[in-house]
């Protein structure tokens, strides 16, 4: 080969993830919601030294208490913090928010993605298994899976994600679909690719938006449908405190006191929030075409 | 002298539901090492099923290979394994598709396509591999600093320079080029054909240029093959083929090609259409297009007449020059 003198160096190349970073940082509403989503991270790490009080602290004297000085955010029926339990809280929820929604992102694209490449048998085989969880409601498929693994944190956050692999499943699929029809594709395995190769280098970065989107709304619905497990008496055992299992807990209360609810539906609120809006950042960082 | 490519009577249909499509039937061609052929016919000719066939690349599950054997340096392509191919693929043959626009994968800067090839086969580190890539983007007129862009940051020629740049970048012993130029302006045309023949000569790369341009072939090629149905109808040197073409066929398809110096208000253009590739006539399969067709033409398959050196004809009044 012919080497020129100018090539000598290697030029230095700059990364898929520094670019993403580097056009994530000029979004405004994805960096805030990036700021919202780890000041609540570091809430739940440090929670032992930023809340005013123990998670399980009970002020029998004063329950039900409206947000004071002496209690942020009030108290609810057995005179627990609500400013603490919402910051130890958001150990639980967070936890089952990612763990959750990773797992069925994983085991999603990966069904996914097999499916929609390989097509026939396969994909028949593979879709038909993800109609019959499909057929079944979210919940209830959770609440099968969480009473056969038991109660825990563990098996909440398995039971979660299970059943939401079906739906990452079929956007893959479709995503897939519409992509690897596309010249490119066929130009990669007459290099010489490998399938696992072809999927993972080629087909999946092609197809990250959606899955962003996906991730960022199944996180929150996540969250909620471990409250529900937790609610239950599935998931989270009390006195362990969870956004969700606060919401359903005050929700007997609403009428009198309804800051029992509201505080900490506002958390899962704003969170919920921020991770969209880092989604949506994060959607158009990853999209070289999107570069300005 | 020493032949890279050697594909006998090879046939290959898609086999689909309703209906079996006959794409090449009985293909013979030989290539020696450093030499370009050209693959000329009009579109469904079955130009592009061979090169998929060489590549053994065929769609799967309808492309079935029928008979045939593809000798590509004395080893039967057909029989390989899928490893023993992926090896061969980008390696030893590589292709290059018609419309660079698709052909590059948007999300990947260029410099990093290229060197995926360079490390799929070659046991190069990442960096070596980056400054082996910038080296064949220079080499196809690419600054090195563009090593990071993507596909979307180049104009058509570049993105075709740089599929170039992938296609050369572990040295391949045969280029397929499947219309390579189609997709671009002329002005673009002429510089990639350069490019191309620049890299040929300098690498020593046995080129199959497939095109339905008699232009490009008469400036890139030494042997010409016209393909019509999935048959070879004539093939020869280019002297063959620009100066005594036999075949009805072929002899149309100058016809159609506007002339410079007389006026003419209109083209001349072969009647007819091409057969559904799917109902061959077991007879010759130009005859309800030829302008002498006879008696014979309908009633037998004309075979392969050897008129004079490697000039081959396939039809019933291929006559032999001396």
């Amino acid at each position: 080969m012919s080497s020129n003198p100018t090539t000598q160096l290697p030029y230095r190349k700059k990364s898929l993830w520094m670019n993403a970073w580097k056009r994530l940082t000029k979004n405004r509403m994805a960096m805030l919601g990036l700021g919202i989503i780890s000041l609540f991270i570091f809430a739940a790490i440090f929670a032992d030294y930023i809340a005013p009080y123990r998670y399980d602290e009970q002020h029998l004297d004063k329950i039900f208490q409206f947000p004071n000085k002496e209690f942020l955010l009030g108290t609810d029926q057995n005179g627990r913090d609500i400013l603490s339990r919402i910051i130890y809280g958001a150990r639980i929820s967070l936890q089952v928010g990612f763990i959750s929604v990773a797992i069925s992102a994983v085991l999603g694209c990966g069904l996914g993605s097999v499916a929609g490449y390989y097509g026939d048998k396969i994909d028949n085989v593979i879709m038909r298994v993800m109609d019959v969880l499909m057929a079944i409601p979210n919940v209830l498929l959770a609440i099968v899976i969480a009473t056969t693994l038991g109660p825990g944190l563990q098996n909440l956050m398995i039971a979660v994600g299970i059943s939401s692999v079906p739906s990452f499943a079929r956007l893959i699929r479709a995503s897939i679909l519409s992509v690897k029809g596309q010249e490119f594709v066929e130009a990669a395995r007459l290099v010489g690719c490998s399938d696992a190769r072809i999927i993972f280098r080629h087909l999946i970065p092609n197809v990250l938006a959606p899955i962003i989107v996906q991730i960022t709304l199944s996180m929150a619905l996540s969250i909620l449908a471990a409250s529900t497990l937790s609610f239950l008496g599935l998931g989270i055992q009390p006195p362990i405190p969870e956004w969700g299992a606060m919401l359903s807990s005050g929700r007997m209360y609403i009428m009198d006191y309804w800051y029992l609810v509201t505080f900490p539906g506002i958390a899962i609120a704003i969170i919920i929030l921020a991770l969209n809006l880092l989604g949506d950042g994060l959607r158009d960082a990853l999209d070289p075409r999107m570069k300005k | 002298m020493d032949k890279i490519l050697k594909i006998s009577n090879l046939k290959i249909q898609y086999c689909t539901d309703d209906a079996v499509v006959y794409a090449v039937n009985g293909v013979n061609l030989e290539l020696e090492r450093g030499k370009s052929l050209g693959l000329v016919g009009e579109t469904g000719a079955g130009k592009t099923t061979t090169a998929l066939g060489i590549m053994n690349l065929l769609p799967d599950p309808q492309g079935k290979y029928i008979d045939g054997k593809i000798y590509f340096n004395g080893e039967d392509i057909i029989k390989q394994s899928i490893q023993t191919m992926r090896k061969i693929r980008g390696n030893k043959i590589s292709m290059i598709f018609q419309d660079p626009m698709t052909s590059l994968n948007p999300i990947m800067t260029v410099g990093d396509q290229v060197s995926e090839v360079i490390r799929l086969h070659q046991k190069v580190s990442r960096s070596e591999a980056t400054i082996k890539s910038q080296q064949m983007l220079e080499l196809v007129g690419i600054p090195g600093e563009r090593y990071s862009e993507y596909p979307h940051q180049f104009s058509g020629g570049m993105k075709q320079r740089v599929v170039i740049a992938i296609a050369l970048a572990c040295n391949p012993e045969l280029l397929i080029a499947d219309e390579p130029t189609t997709a671009l302006d002329v002005t673009i045309q002429a510089q990639v054909l350069e490019l191309m023949e620049k890299l040929k000569k300098e690498f020593n790369t046995s080129l199959i240029m497939i095109t339905h341009d008699l232009g490009v072939v008469a400036e890139m090629c030494d042997k010409v093959a016209i393909m019509y149905c999935g048959e070879i109808v004539e093939y020869g040197t280019l002297r063959d083929i620009y100066k005594g073409a036999q075949h009805p066929y072929t002899i149309g398809l100058f016809e159609s090609i506007p002339d410079l110096d007389t006026k003419v208000s209109r083209l001349k253009p072969i009647r007819g259409l091409v057969p559904d590739p799917s109902e061959l006539p077991p007879t010759c399969k130009f005859a309800n297009r030829c302008s002498k067709v006879t008696e014979e033409c309908t009633k037998a398959d004309p075979l392969v007449i050897n008129v004079g050196g490697i000039h081959t004809v396939k039809c019933h009044y291929a006559k032999v020059v001396d």
